[in-house]
């Protein structure tokens, strides 16, 4: 009795051990921190698919893993009306900011991978061009108002559509601009601005400001909008004169006045540039929405956080001068996200996310709340106008004969190249490194990485 | 007993062997063969020879990485090591308060690498602005330093408890019977202390290698690798091998990398435990 006793506890702790030793070999299996974040914001969802009326079998799912933090909330709602509307299943599963790339890896190495995800361009293009659907011929392509939103393949077939146009630019601050004596109209060249953000810079303390310019946070939240979106206008002025689009070789004529811009910047600035490095993109958007700055970088997805704190017509964004062609330059208008299709996904699933991408952006519920609730443009025929100040001013812009700056930073080689430019510009910024450093990375750095690409 | 036991082995081996299997020599097995491949997700493998691991070795940035992580490991080995055995000692003397000192010292080691990595970045920067001294991201020394206070702030009270157990296993009959012999406090600690304490000198010294080695979620969130991939080390490095560039040739060349960085943490912790073995002494 006593050995049978002494067996049943010995087989008892070894079936624990086994389960302990499962526990444990799972954790390690588990991967990337990016999919665990992944993971913590998908469980609401989860719930909610099962809550949902049993699709008609057979009838597919979505799985959206989503590039825009800022539209979370509204895609959720919009996952969940649709739900509502016709029965099929919309899992919708936001990447953190900056992650994109790390969590769609991870996901896509999954059975249940996401059937609908966003490359950011051609160079983006080249990690998933597998993995799209072509998407010629189908509904949502018909209905761009385009065809200058179609990313294609080499071969042609279209594999993603631009769902989104915005623009960016310099967001002001009317009101404190109007306390300096000036208005937006005073400025239509970077000579104007430079002079007036001089000015601002030298009288804060009586006009009440810490500085002409939010901070020019270097940290990973913000640099992309110096190293990715300026650079991007060094590019733009070079592919225009030399009447191209795309390049293996980037000569970097137009670095000086990317030199004098990013000069501005740090210099009429709320904070020592030496601070810099530390700076979020937080830090500098708490500074415009605190009154402690007249100037900040950004684009029109700002513009529902802005919007809780200021009016209308309080704020305004003015294209970013650079010196080269100011009289006829517009704001900064174009498209990094485009939409893929999961070509390894079930037909099913792939008719059910076509049918998704429709409904958002040709129903009404679904166009206007792209419009509305997101503040998105969408370049379809079906579009709501979107109230959104910012795209308002560049149609405006654009209606009055300005040249809208279309976004060259879709062809930036490599991460690896925004990133060295980055540190370039940071370490110039802090006067522990020069421009000439700057103009390397940008200029040798883009050959060197176009190599590696291939 | 024992004849059943010998009868029904695979029943108890058999689950542990599975739950390994899945766990580790699958995955590892795939590992190595995906570092011979090109790959964008598991689904579509391209085999390509060995050319990945040629490119490993003419990647710059991997030899630098290399550099930096051997020499962040033995400053942060010793440093973590030479703190923890000290006051390890100090609470070990019957005083009062040593239970309280303890838990306090452990509780860094609670806290996630990640987040402790943010923590130390606005402290550091904080300060190095009050000194008017270029910020954590800016200057490769104070990186460097930065990652040796961190790592040391978070693992010297975990390795402490670790020679706290190995001093508590010093009898004191030994010791005293040194002291009778006329030994001073010096010559105990390292008479008969040090080679007593040897197998927790050994699984700390291991401990501590190899996470030095590994180190990535603190790199990550303190440095970084700024300025300009100066301070990354090399888990850091083969991340971004993965996702810093286009195309699927990088996935292999990176998977390449990451064997390499295997067999150096295998061999460094082999040859750290043969050496460490062989000083371990029976009391």
């Amino acid at each position: 009795m006593k050995k049978k006793l002494v067996s049943v506890l010995l087989t008892a702790s070894m079936a624990a051990a086994v389960l302990a030793g499962c526990g444990g070999a799972s954790a390690p299996a588990a991967a990337p921190a990016a999919q665990e974040e992944a993971k913590e914001e998908a469980p609401a969802e989860e719930k909610e698919e099962a809550a949902a009326p049993a699709a008609e079998a057979g009838a597919g799912k979505v799985y959206y893993l989503n590039f825009k933090p800022e539209a979370d909330p509204q895609w959720q709602e919009l996952a969940k009306a649709y739900t509502e509307e016709t029965g099929v299943p919309v899992t919708v599963v936001t990447a953190a900011s900056g992650e994109y790339e790390t969590t769609l890896q991870a996901e896509m190495a999954k059975s249940d991978a996401p059937t609908l995800f966003q490359v950011n361009g051609p160079v983006g293009l080249k990690n998933w061009a597998d993995y799209c659907y072509d998407l010629t011929g189908s509904d949502i392509v018909n209905n761009l108002t385009s065809d200058a939103f179609e990313l294609k393949n080499e071969d042609g077939s279209i594999a993603g559509v631009g769902y989104v146009i915005e623009s960016y630019g310099i967001i002001t601050n009317k009101t404190l601009l109007e306390k300096a004596g000036y208005t937006v109209d005073d400025i239509k060249s970077f000579d104007d601005l430079k002079k007036i953000a001089d000015d601002i810079q030298a009288r804060k303390d009586e006009i009440g400001v810490k500085g002409a310019f939010a901070s020019t946070g270097m940290d990973g939240s913000s640099d992309w909008r110096f190293k990715t979106h300026l650079a991007n206008l060094p590019i733009y002025y070079e592919y225009q004169a030399d009447g191209i689009d795309q390049t293996d070789a980037i000569k970097g004529d137009f670095l000086d006045n990317y030199k004098n811009v990013f000069d501005l910047y740090i210099t009429d600035s709320t904070c020592d540039p030496k601070e810099l490095s530390a700076k979020t993109g937080d830090d500098a958007r708490n500074e415009f929405l605190n009154g402690e700055a007249v100037f900040y970088q950004n684009g029109s997805w700002e513009y529902s956080s802005l919007a809780e704190k200021f009016t209308d017509d309080e704020i305004a964004m003015i294209p970013i001068y650079f010196g080269v062609d100011d009289a006829n330059q517009g704001l900064c208008t174009g498209t990094e996200n485009y939409w893929c299709v999961n070509a390894e996904a079930s037909d099913d699933d792939i008719q059910a996310t076509l049918d998704f991408i429709n409904w958002c952006t040709s129903s009404e519920t679904g166009a206007s709340c792209m419009a509305n609730d997101m503040g998105f443009v969408i370049p379809f025929k079906t579009a709501v106008e979107s109230p959104n100040v910012f795209v308002k001013q560049d149609n405006e812009m654009t209606a009055g004969g300005k040249t809208p700056v279309s976004w060259n930073f879709t062809t930036m080689p490599s991460e690896n190249w925004k990133n060295g430019v980055g540190s370039a510009l940071t370490a110039y910024a802090a006067g522990t490194g020069d421009w000439d450093a700057v103009v390397t990375a940008f200029v040798d750095g883009w050959a060197t990485e176009y190599a590696l690409n291939e | 007993m024992e004849k059943s036991i010998r009868k029904y082995w695979p029943v108890f081996v058999l689950p542990t062997m599975a739950a390994f299997t899945i766990g580790f020599i699958w995955p590892f097995i795939w590992g190595l063969y995906l570092s011979l491949c090109k790959f964008q997700t598991l689904k579509k493998v391209t085999f390509i020879g060995l050319s990945n691991y040629t490119k490993v070795f003419e990647d710059a940035t991997f030899v630098h990485a290399f550099g930096f992580t051997a020499l962040f490991t033995i400053v942060s080995t010793l440093t973590i090591n030479i703190l923890a055995f000290f006051l390890a000692m100090l609470l070990t003397r019957k005083a009062r308060g040593t239970n309280v000192f303890r838990t306090i010292f452990f509780m860094p080691n609670l806290i996630g690498g990640i987040v402790l990595g943010y923590i130390w970045q606005s402290l550091l920067n904080g300060l190095l602005s009050k000194w008017g001294m270029p910020l954590l991201a800016l200057s490769a020394k104070e990186g460097f330093w930065g990652l040796v206070i961190l790592m040391g702030w978070q693992q010297i009270g975990y390795m402490m408890i670790i020679y706290i157990a190995g001093l508590q296993n010093v009898s004191p009959d030994l010791i005293e019977a040194a002291e009778i012999d006329g030994a001073t406090s010096w010559q105990v600690l390292k008479s008969v202390k040090i080679p007593i304490v040897m197998p927790s000198i050994t699984i700390c010294t291991f401990l501590t290698l190899t996470n030095s080695f590994k180190l990535f979620d603190q790199n990550l969130s303190l440095t970084n690798g700024e300025p300009a991939k100066n301070t990354q080390m090399l888990a850091l490095n083969i991340y971004e091998t993965y996702y810093a560039r286009s195309g699927a040739s990088w996935k292999g060349i990176g998977q390449a990398k990451a064997v390499v960085f295997f067999l150096i943490v295998v061999v460094i912790s082999l040859v750290q435990l043969r050496f460490t073995r062989s000083k371990e002494v029976q009391a």
